[in-house]
C-alpha cells in the first residue's frame, strides 16, 4: 500500500488530453469542455478522466505535481464532466428508483431476499465463484478499498451535531480505531496479498472497468460538494446497510476456495463492523441530518438510488463477463 | 475543582434488532463463558440467530418471499 502508481493509459480524447496536461503541462484543447458535455456519462473516457481529476485530491499520481489539485482549468473540466455524470444519474434514478421517503427506502434495503434471483454477485461468488473470479473482483474493488472511507471523510465538516458525531464514530472504526494495522484499507491490502495481488495504490486502475470507476467517482463527487452532502449520507448509508449479508457471502466464498486467513478476515470484520455501522448510519447520521435539515430528504434519496443503480450495473457487468467466459478486467490478471 | 460526574452509558434498542452500546463490552453467556468486544460501538444480538453470537450479524433481518422489492443489494461486500 506504500507505492503510488503513475498516470493510467488514456481511454479516449478527454482522458488523452487530461493525461497530456498532467504529464507534459500541455494546455487542454479548446473543445475539451464541449466534449465533456457530450461524452457518454457512464463510458470509459469520461469515467477515467473524472477518476484522474478526483485522484489529485487523494494520493495523486507518481510524477504529477501536487499543484495541479487546484488548477482552475482542470477544475473547470472536472465541473463539466461532473455535470454530464450527475445529469445522467438524476435522470436514471428518477426512472429506476421512485421512492419518496428515506425511511421506506432504507427499510426496503433491510429486507434480505429469501433466495437469489440470479442478479446477485455475492450470491454467485458464495455459491460457485472461482478463486480467479474472487481475484478479479478484489482487483476491481481495490480502486475503492485501498482508500476505503476516504471519500466519506470529506463530508464531516459539512455536518453538525448528531449526524457529525455518528459519522465520525463510523469513520473511526473504518480507520482502525487508532490502530494502523486495523485500518480497513490495510485489511484489504492484506486480503489482496492472500490472493496474490499487487497491493500498490491504484495498481489496477488500467484494469478497472468504467462500471467500477463510476462507483468510486460517485463517492468522490458527493463527498467533495457541500451541496451534495445529503446524497453522500444516502450513499454511505446504502453501502453500510447492505454490506453485512454480502460480506458474509464473500467470507463464505473465501473459505470455500481456501483463499487464506486475511482474505476471510476482511469480510468477517465487515459482517460485524457493518452491523454496527448500519445502526449508526440510520439512527444517528441519516436521522440526525434529517432532523436538522429536513429539506435534504430528496438528496438522501438520490444518494441511495444512485448507489443502487451503479452497484447493480457493476454486478451485471461482472456476471455477464464471467457467463461469457471472459475476464471482467480490461487487462486480465 | 470537581471531577465531572461520570456520564451514564447509553444503550439504544433497535426494534427487532440488536442492542447498541458503547464498547468495550463483555457479554456473559449461559455456559459461563465471557465474550469481549473492543469495538468503539458494539451491536449485541438479541434475536439469537447470529452466526457470530453474541454480536449482531444482521441475521435478524426480515426475508422477502422471492424476489422482494429489495432484490439483492450486494453492498460490495464491505464498507
Ligand atoms: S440481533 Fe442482529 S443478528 Fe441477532
Ligand atoms: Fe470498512
Ligand atoms: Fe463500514
Amino acid at each position: 500500500m506504500t507505492a503510488r502508481s503513475g498516470l493510467p493509459k488514456p481511454r479516449g480524447p478527454l482522458s488523452q488530453a487530461l493525461v497530456g496536461a498532467l504529464r507534459h503541462a500541455q494546455d487542454m484543447p479548446p473543445d475539451a469542455l464541449s466534449r465533456a458535455a457530450s461524452a457518454d456519462p457512464y463510458g470509459d473516457d469520461l469515467q477515467l478522466a473524472l477518476n484522474i481529476l478526483y485522484e489529485l485530491h487523494y494520493q495523486g499520481f507518481d510524477g504529477v505535481g501536487d499543484e495541479h489539485e487546484w488548477d482552475p482549468d482542470l477544475l473547470r473540466l472536472r465541473a463539466a464532466l461532473e455535470a454530464t455524470f450527475l445529469d445522467a444519474l438524476r435522470g436514471d434514478v428518477a426512472q429506476s428508483f421512485p421512492a419518496s421517503r428515506v425511511d421506506e427506502a432504507l427499510s426496503d434495503l433491510l429486507v434480505e431476499p429469501a433466495r437469489d434471483d440470479g442478479t446477485s454477485l455475492s450470491h454467485h461468488l458464495a455459491r460457485e465463484g472461482t478463486l480467479g473470479q474472487l481475484r478479479e473482483h478484489a482487483a476491481l474493488r481495490s480502486i475503492y478499498h485501498l482508500k476505503e472511507a476516504d471519500p466519506h471523510a470529506w463530508v464531516i465538516p459539512r455536518l453538525r451535531g448528531r449526524a457529525k458525531a455518528g459519522m465520525v464514530a463510523v469513520e473511526y472504526d473504518e480507520y482502525g480505531a487508532g490502530h494502523a494495522d486495523q485500518l480497513h484499507q490495510q485489511l484489504f491490502a492484506d486480503l489482496m496479498t492472500d490472493l496474490g495481488l499487487d497491493t500498490s495504490y491504484n495498481h489496477y486502475l488500467d484494469a478497472a472497468s468504467a462500471e467500477m470507476l463510476a462507483v468510486v467517482n460517485l463517492m468522490s463527487l458527493l463527498g467533495l460538494h457541500r451541496a451534495l452532502r445529503g446524497a453522500l449520507v444516502g450513499q454511505f448509508a446504502t453501502v453500510e446497510v447492505t454490506s453485512s449479508p454480502g460480506s458474509r457471502r464473500l467470507a463464505d466464498a473465501m473459505r470455500r476456495t481456501g483463499a487464506g486467513p486475511a482474505a476471510i478476515r476482511f469480510h468477517d470484520e465487515h459482517v460485524e463492523a457493518d452491523a454496527v455501522h448500519e445502526q449508526l448510519m440510520r439512527h444517528e447520521v441519516v436521522g440526525g441530518l434529517l432532523a436538522e435539515e429536513p429539506d435534504l430528504e430528496k438528496d438522501v434519496l438520490f444518494g441511495i438510488g444512485a448507489t443502487v443503480l451503479l452497484e447493480d450495473r457493476f454486478s451485471a457487468a461482472l456476471l455477464a463477463a464471467w457467463r461469457e467466459g471472459r475476464s471482467a478486467l480490461r487487462e486480465p490478471l | 475543582m470537581h471531577a465531572p460526574a461520570e456520564r451514564a452509558r447509553r444503550v439504544t434498542i433497535d426494534p427487532g434488532g440488536p442492542l447498541v452500546v458503547e464498547g468495550p463490552v463483555e457479554v456473559a453467556l449461559d455456559d459461563g463463558s465471557v465474550e469481549r468486544s473492543e469495538r468503539p460501538t458494539v451491536a449485541v444480538c438479541t434475536c439469537r440467530r447470529s452466526r457470530r453470537y453474541p454480536w449482531c450479524d444482521t441475521s435478524h433481518r426480515r426475508r422477502s418471499r422471492p424476489p422482494g422489492p429489495a432484490a439483492d443489494k450486494d453492498g460490495g461486500g464491505g464498507a
